[in-house]
């Protein structure tokens, strides 16, 4: 072959990446794979001898607009997915999350990372996340053996569910080769409701009382004050056809009347509005903060904060109707990051550290840390998919 | 029948029958173990009736402890276990072996925790699947997977087998409900799989134990997620002249942008059967039906129908019947929920569960009917359309082996094709039995190892429900 040197490191086809998972395992090299290498700086620093590029395995394979299924090669650029998709009046219900802005990342996403990280965005709350909608997988394991699990049908329960142990395992328990996702209409008209001036505590109230209505609120976020306003808003997004949406808007306002008139944004206004929501870039700036992802139930959310608070100092905004804070602190140290896993944990809830400079991910857990018998089983788990510990490893937990 | 072979059952054990029962004995009031052979018979099988094992003994703990406290032994002493809910698996997955003790999980049936805010319930694997809506109903929510079998099977059977129903095109099934289960593993160990936040840490444990069939622990509690209910909910019937232009119909409302919360899917001999069950005013002048039940206020379901029904229109449509009254829905319901009940009365049935590419539905129908034909059988078809998942219903007679043999070999026939276009062997009824040896027409055995050995992280010995889900040939442990 012409490009042996290339093709080694950015396998074209299956069989290749299998060849040459074969031969890492044999030799024991632990390898790092990369899509669009745009969430690099998300998760521990691992050391790994080569790299593997994705680049090679990309294009649709399959796509069915009537079935709501669509199927590329991992290393297909999300970009040309979510422009067939969009061609067809379609889209991804869980709204994946572009890490660029936040991490200053250049590069495309690809599919397979969005599968690999299980990214979404605000619409998790009614449409799950990424491993909601994956419904086949196909890769390498650490053995170089080539594996399907799922498929492209939407209901399959056919022998144990490796589809969603793939979601999220950032590569650790295979080299995804191709994904298969399920699709929804794009909505045809989408309205969001903008509350001024509420409180953490009355926010989270107000996004409860609205997705606890029958009027199908596809987002709930509240920026706090100082985020692109000087006053806090919370906000309500609800989508479909035109007239369903105007009678929801009117019902929405009645119910929560208590929380003061909203304003009413639509077209690009709203659609920007999200996309800041489901990027951070609230809180891009400062850079030299960290960043984390917290997961709570709702109503724990402004407690956290406000006990938080009393320790530290720190900017925040929540999505998910207050199931996921976003929050940057400009105190870098290890103390500090203790007290915020410390108050995850206190929660019952979960925190990965989002953005970070590489010696506070290298001195602390980025990941939530597992108790003793999952952490376990999660060892088990990855020497099942991986016994010579090769792909990606470290970049989770350390030694998985 | 007869053609699924069980494994040899250990004789040691067989032996050893009344040290283990004393064993158990010891660890649970004497009302929590079931030791006669009277009592014993019901648990000897589950809806797969056509196969049953009598268990060495039945456990029915109370709680998480207890629970624990029986793996442990069981593990010690290596005797095989098979969990139970309420036993209405349809593909043997409950069934247990004669080596086996049955831990069932009735007696686990309180709610622990209801939490509007934060939308999500905490009940214990016992409860049933209505019990769970029934618990929230009265606030306006609701548990959306609603399995037909809804009255009677528990939410640690659903998790089990990762169930779905009539509504999950839209809600989706048991795995897209669950926020966190706690789960005893077999040496007794008590795992916390995540609690009420979203998107559990580290692998996705939830994911892996939903549809796990009772293979890699025993869940006790379940935190799941609970939906306020719509406004309002209409069903209406549409009725076609070919399954071919009702398949055309679900594509095209599809495109349109359009997703009901329900499409169903019945031929017309399940119109016939399910029509003369439940009197909803079925058509039984068409080839084939559709329920589409859609959402909202009467104004938004107005709206949305007027668009369903131009697009059925234009496809030919013969009749179109709206539910007008709440009576009228339940009846409409009661008729689809109740189809293999109903065939039931009329003959002795299997229940096929096979998924397929919507693509292929107009192909895959007459090739159903062909097969069946074929073997001198008859077939009923009840299915959600939506996403591709039949239930072909095999009709037969159980008291006539022969015929019983043909209806299983058809059956396997039909799962094949299900592969064959694309589509998977069990949609949301699991494996259990039935499939166990068709797991290697959908996958190959570097597919399956990989699944054997994550199973073997969990129980290396194949001491969890070891007769089911992979071919008793080929098994990996670790
Ligand atoms: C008339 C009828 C209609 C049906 N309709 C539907 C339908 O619409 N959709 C659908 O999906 N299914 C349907 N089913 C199938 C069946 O009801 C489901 O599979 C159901 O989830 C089984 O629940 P169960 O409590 O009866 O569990 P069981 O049958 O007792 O067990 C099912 C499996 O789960 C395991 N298990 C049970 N409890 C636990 C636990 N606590 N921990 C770990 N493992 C456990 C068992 O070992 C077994 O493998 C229907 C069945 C009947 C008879």
């Amino acid at each position: 072959m012409a490009h042996l040197e290339t093709s080694e490191n950015a396998p074209s086809s299956e069989a290749e990446l299998s060849a040459l998972i074969i031969k890492s395992h044999a030799e024991k090299i632990p390898l790092k794979i990369e899509g669009g290498s745009t969430r690099d700086g998300l998760g521990r620093p691992f050391q790994a001898e080569r790299s593997l590029s994705m680049r090679n395995l990309s294009g649709i394979t399959l796509y069915e607009p009537s079935e709501m299924i669509i199927g590329a090669k991992a290393g297909t650029p999300l970009r040309d997915i979510e422009a067939a998709l969009n061609e067809k009046g379609q889209m991804f219900a869980f709204e994946p999350m572009d890490h660029r802005a936040l991490l200053g990342s250049k590069g495309e996403p690809t599919i397979g990372a969005i599968a690999a990280t299980n990214a979404s965005g605000p619409r998790r709350i009614v449409a799950g996340a990424a491993r909601d909608s994956l419904v086949g997988v196909r890769f390498v394991n650490g053995r170089g053996d080539i594996i399907k699990n799922g498929g492209r049908v939407m209901k399959n329960v056919t022998g144990l569910d490796l589809v969603k142990l793939q979601a999220g395992a950032f590569g650790t328990l295979g080299v995804l080769s191709e994904v298969i996702f399920k699709v929804l209409p794009k909505p045809e008209t989408t309205a969001t409701l903008s509350y001024k001036n509420l409180g953490d505590i009355q926010a989270v109230q107000m996004m409860a009382k609205a997705q606890g209505s029958p009027y199908e609120v596809t987002a709930a976020a509240h920026l706090t004050a100082g985020l692109g306003r000087d006053i806090s808003r919370s906000f309500i997004r609800i989508e479909g056809f035109e007239d369903s949406v105007a009678y929801r808007l009117g019902e929405l306002r009645r119910i929560l009347s208590k929380f003061g008139e909203p304003n009413e944004l639509r077209g690009d206004d709203g659609a920007r509005l999200w996309t800041g929501i489901r990027d951070v870039e609230f809180l891009l700036e400062p850079r030299d903060t960290m960043v984390w992802r917290i997961c709570v139930k709702p109503t724990d959310a402004p407690i956290l904060i406000k006990e938080l608070q009393a320790q530290l100092s720190f900017t925040h905004y929540f999505d998910w109707g207050g199931g996921l804070i976003w929050l940057s602190c400009d105190n870098q140290s290890l103390d500090a990051a203790k007290l915020i896993r410390l108050a995850a944990v206190k929660f019952q809830g979960h925190a990965r550290l989002e953005r970070a400079p590489l010696e506070l991910r290298a001195s602390l857990d980025v990941f939530q840390p597992l108790s003793a018998p999952l952490m376990k089983l999660t060892a088990g788990i990855k020497k099942s998919f991986d016994p010579a510990s090769i792909l990606n490893s470290g970049r989770m937990y350390a030694g998985i | 029948m007869g053609a699924i072979a069980f494994p040899k059952p250990n004789t040691d054990i067989m032996l050893h029958r009344s040290k283990i029962i004393e064993g158990l004995g010891a660890l649970l009031p004497a009302d929590s173990i079931i030791t006669s052979e009277d009592e014993r018979r019901p648990y000897e099988t589950d809806a797969f009736t056509a196969y049953r094992n009598m268990p060495l003994a039945v456990v029915l703990p109370r709680t998480t402890q207890e629970v624990s406290q029986i793996l442990r032994y069981c593990h010690t002493h290596s005797v095989p276990v098979v969990p139970r809910g309420a036993g209405t698996s349809l593909a043997g997955g409950a069934i247990p072996q004669e080596d086996a003790i049955v831990i069932g999980i009735s007696k686990m049936s309180q709610i622990l925790e209801i939490d509007y805010d934060n939308r999500f319930a905490r009940v214990q694997a016992g409860v049933t699947n209505l019990a769970v809506t029934g618990a929230v109903s009265h606030e306006g929510f609701f548990y959306a997977p609603d399995p037909s079998s809804q009255m009677a099977c528990t939410i640690g059977g659903n998790v089990g087998m990762n169930s779905g129903g009539a509504h999950c095109l839209k809600y989706g099934v048991t795995t897209n409900n669950l926020l966190g289960v706690k789960m005893v593993l077999l040496d007794g160990t008590i795992i916390d799989v995540n609690g009420a936040a979203y998107d559990a840490p580290g692998f996705d444990f939830l994911g892996l134990i939903c549809g796990s069939e009772g293979q890699i622990g025993i869940v006790t509690e379940i935190t799941v997620r609970i939906l306020p209910s719509s406004e309002g909910a209409r069903p209406v019937l549409f009725g076609f002249e070919t399954s071919e232009a009702a398949g055309e119909a679900v594509a095209a409302i599809i495109a349109s942008g359009i997703i009901p919360v329900a499409m169903e899917f019945m031929d017309k001999q399940a119109i016939e059967i399910c029509e003369a069950f439940a009197h909803a005013g079925y058509p039984l002048d068409v080839e084939a039906l559709l329920i589409i039940e859609v959402e909202g206020s009467s104004l938004e379901m107005d709206s949305t129908l007027a668009k369903i029904i131009k697009i059925a229109k234009a496809h030919g449509v013969k009749t179109v019947r709206e539910s007008k009254t709440a009576l009228e829905t339940a009846a409409i319901w009661k008729g689809r929920k109740s189809a293999f009940g109903a065939t039931g009365r009329i003959a002795d049935y299997i229940c096929m569960d096979g998924t397929i590419p919507t693509g292929q539905l107009p192909f895959v129908l007459k090739r159903i009917d062909e097969i069946v034909k074929s073997y001198g059988l008859r077939v009923a078809n009840v299915f959600h359309a939506g996403d591709g998942n039949l239930h072909p219903l095999i009709l037969y007679n159980v008291n006539d082996p022969v015929e019983a043999r043909k209806a299983e070999e058809a059956g396997n026939d039909i799962l094949r094709l299900c592969v064959e276009v694309g589509g998977c062997l069990t949609g949301e009824h699991g494996v259990g039995i039935e499939k166990r040896d068709l797991m290697n027409v959908q996958f190959n055995s570097q597919d399956l190892e990989q699944q054997m050995r994550v199973r073997g992280v969990f129980d290396p010995q194949w001491l969890m429900n070891p007769a089911k889900v992979f071919p008793l040939e080929g098994r990996v442990t670790a």
